[in-house]
């Protein structure tokens, strides 16, 4: 059972997770999108929606630099492992109550106020509970990785999640013997993986390349589209010139 | 020089009569669904008022359209794009649906299948978002018809700016105009600029501002970044939505739902070319009452050689340069110089022009109350004030204004001269700096308005865009968001899937 929910359900769920993803945006567009209910309600929304949003996005970073960052980078780095440790329980505690408070804010609004009730589907609804759920069993870990400050746990979980990620077996044997609340994180963790190309949470892709699109590759901020089948060719100053010149022996042009 | 071709159009207040008939029908073709039903891609406003969404017009509070910075630069007025970005879990400048108005409709089963009461049955309101019983309606789609509600709520129209406007509250004072708004497919469109997936581009051949609805995140910074507020957020698909210029129709070269269907036949819709290479410039003059003029300068004459050849060299096709040249745009906008744009100093350079509206003075006038100006009512004491027209087509610059009601006064007096006295007054064109050819042609254009004055629009060159042996049997039949030709032999992975060529951005 601990081979298969860390061991073989980890591929099961990146591997929907990104295969679901590109069918998404392959074949239904439209359908993909932020779904967004700021129109509706702006009570609670701006605190909510920025609390949850940031913390989110801090606790993600993080464990994706935390778990998947070889530890001999940190041991070169003269970083111990305790004191990595406290780093990201300091650091994702700050995140995962901010995160916790803004989302029981977007949760008692889209549960409580009737305009945002009626709109919600049950996957917004759940995905929400989920990641709530999600975030106080983070949080929930704290104080069990508090009672082994050296960082040996932390150091298996990373260990476990770069033998996932390098396709070596027996990376679940790492876990085997971790507190429940680990397991349970990570189990959940990957549900919500499983999940993402089934919910609104496809959004976190476009938030994050959408941006970095909009900021670094668009050159001022106009789009123009041409629907041309060949393209025109790019104007320089002499071509304007060949055209008065043309229209100068070409008096007629005008009728 | 970059020489494009704009589809603009031009509205003429001065004969509108607020009969929504454009509004009505543009509803039943493009928003009658769920997610739009509170979102009007044409709408009429009786102003003066606060309009729809209320204050919209005030930047100050909306931050929509552009700004200049201190160092000169051009960016959008709630934010270049860091800031854009910054504010992408909330936007602090979108409205919420109430300053819109909450969608409604009336139990009108309850009508008929009422039992027998005491009362007479009537046909209460209901949310359309939430499908509960409202019990007052707060705010409708013209909330301010003819004038409705009191003075003091909608003298907040941002158009009083500098105007002593406690006496338009009086009754004897009282003035009144419609405003018919629509998306003005801005040369400068800042919805476009500020989206940050690039959904919202402008069309090259027609300047069509469009939302590629696949594309579209909703992130909702069109909404805020649209000054005129014509950018509506879809709250069921979660998907922006806004006027298309009914570009189907005008692909095929019929004029808009909306311009169609006017009984007043207000609108006017004409090829403009321009010079895109001048747009930037146009729209960071230093000061706001020069903008008008600006933009009147990236505007190319349609019958200089130079433009013609130019626009030739640009793929513009030769009868869309034929188009340009008997454009009523151009002769609204730059021959007579009668129609101005929708507050050029939110720097978008719209297109979508207006013709100010006369407004009753000939009974006063002759009584002595107000002043004449030879022949003529002097415009100043027009009912209207000059500066209200002014802080609405001119950013303030009344003397462009004043010309236009003058030279449309000298249009009435010269051909009630002709017609009724048989006398051709060319006096009363000199006067106006007009010939009296030029007249006639604006009493024709202007006044009788025949359907082939007012569209002169070409239609778009399919050859040029698409070949048609590859979209056969694309449409009709099929599944899949009208993406697959239905027969399926398309992998998700691999191969070709749309024969659909999609448009490409151009430089």
């Amino acid at each position: 059972m601990n081979t298969f929910l860390f061991g073989i359900y980890p591929y099961i769920a990146l591997t929907v997770l990104f295969l679901g993803s590109i069918a998404r945006y392959d074949r239904d567009p439209f359908t993909w999108k932020t779904s967004s209910s700021q129109l509706l309600r702006q009570r609670h929304f701006a605190i909510g929606s920025i609390l949850f949003h940031v913390g989110v996005l801090v606790i993600f970073v993080g464990h994706v630099v935390g778990l998947l960052t070889p530890i001999w980078v940190f041991d070169m780095l003269h970083v111990s492992h305790g004191a990595k440790q406290i780093l990201a329980i300091v650091a994702g505690g700050i995140a995962g109550v901010m995160a916790v408070i803004g989302g029981s804010m977007l949760m008692y609004r889209r549960w409580t106020d009737p305009r945002i009730r009626v709109n919600s589907s049950f996957a917004d609804i759940a995905i929400l509970a989920l990641l709530l759920l999600q975030l106080l069993l983070g949080l929930g870990t704290v104080p069990v990785s508090w009672q082994h400050s050296d960082g040996h746990e932390m150091v298996k979980f990373m260990t476990w999640a770069q033998m996932i990620w390098t396709f070596q077996p027996g990376a679940a044997d790492y876990v085997a013997g971790a507190a429940l609340v680990f397991k349970l994180h990570i189990f959940l963790g990957l549900t919500i993986f499983l999940l993402v190309p089934f919910t609104r949470l496809v959004h976190i892709a476009s938030g994050i390349f959408a941006p970095l699109r909009y900021l670094l590759l668009r050159p001022g901020y106009q789009i123009v589209r041409s629907r041309r089948s060949k393209p025109l060719p790019p104007r320089s100053q002499s071509e304007v010139n060949k055209a008065r010149i043309a229209a100068a022996k070409r008096p007629s042009a005008a009728e | 020089m970059r020489v494009r071709a704009q589809i603009g159009m031009v509205l003429n207040l001065d004969k509108c009569i607020g009969c929504h008939t454009c509004s009505v029908t543009c509803k039943n073709v493009w928003t009658s669904r769920d997610g739009v039903e509170y979102a009007w891609f044409n709408n009429v406003e009786t102003k003066p008022g606060l309009g729809y969404p209320t204050d919209w017009e005030n930047q100050k509070r909306w931050n929509g359209g552009w700004k200049r910075t201190r160092g000169g630069k051009l960016i959008p007025r709630q934010g270049s794009k860091w800031r854009i970005v910054a504010n992408i879990f909330a936007n602090p400048d979108l409205p919420s649906i109430d300053d819109y108005y909450e969608p409604f409709d009336f139990d009108h089963e309850h009508l008929a299948n009422a039992p027998e009461m005491k009362a007479f049955p009537t046909a209460r309101p209901r949310s359309k978002i939430t499908g509960e019983r409202i019990e007052k309606i707060e705010k409708g789609p013209n909330w301010e018809e003819i004038l409705g509600g009191e003075f003091s709520k909608r003298s907040g129209d941002y158009n009083f700016e500098g105007i002593q406007k406690e006496i338009y509250g009086e009754y004897e004072n009282t003035f009144m105009m419609y405003l018919p708004r629509l998306c003005e497919h801005c040369l400068n469109p800042a919805c476009a600029a500020s989206c940050p997936s690039g959904a919202i581009y402008k069309r090259e051949e027609d300047g069509i501002v469009l939302i590629d609805q696949e594309k579209c995140r909703g992130w909702r910074m069109c909404v805020s970044g649209c000054p005129y507020k014509k950018v509506y957020y879809n709250w069921s698909t979660g998907k922006s939505e806004k006027c298309t210029l009914c570009y189907p129709r005008i692909e095929s070269g019929n004029p808009t739902v909306c311009s169609e269907t006017c009984v007043g036949r207000i609108r006017y819709i004409g090829v403009m070319l321009y010079d895109a290479d001048k747009i930037e410039e146009a729209a960071n003059a230093p000061e706001e009452s020069q903008l008008y003029n600006a933009q009147l300068g990236v505007f190319l004459d349609p019958s200089d050689p130079v433009v013609i050849e130019a626009a030739r060299a640009d793929g513009v096709p030769e009868d869309w340069i034929k188009s340009a040249q008997a454009s009523p745009i151009w002769k609204m906008a730059m021959d007579w110089k009668v129609a101005f744009p929708l507050h050029p100093e939110y720097r978008t350079l719209p297109m979508v022009w207006y013709i100010p509206p006369l407004s009753p003075i000939q009974n006063a006038a002759e009584a002595g109350a107000i002043g004449m100006d030879g022949a003529m009512p002097d415009v100043r004491n027009l009912r209207i004030p000059l500066r209200y027209l002014a802080n609405m087509l001119t950013a303030g610059d009344e003397a462009p204004i004043a010309s236009a009601l003058e030279r449309m006064l000298a249009m009435r007096a010269y051909m009630r001269a002709k017609t009724v006295d048989g006398v051709i007054d060319e006096g009363i064109a000199e006067h106006v700096g007009l010939s009296p050819a030029m007249i006639e042609d604006m009493y024709k254009i202007m006044a009788l308005a025949d359907y082939e004055d007012r569209f002169v629009i070409p239609t778009t060159h399919r050859e040029q865009v698409e070949v048609a042996y590859d979209i056969r049997t694309g449409e009709g039949f099929t599944d899949c968001n009208s993406c697959s030709t239905g027969m399926s032999k398309a992998s998700l992975f691999g191969g070709q899937k749309r024969p659909l060529k999609m448009p490409q951005e151009a430089q």
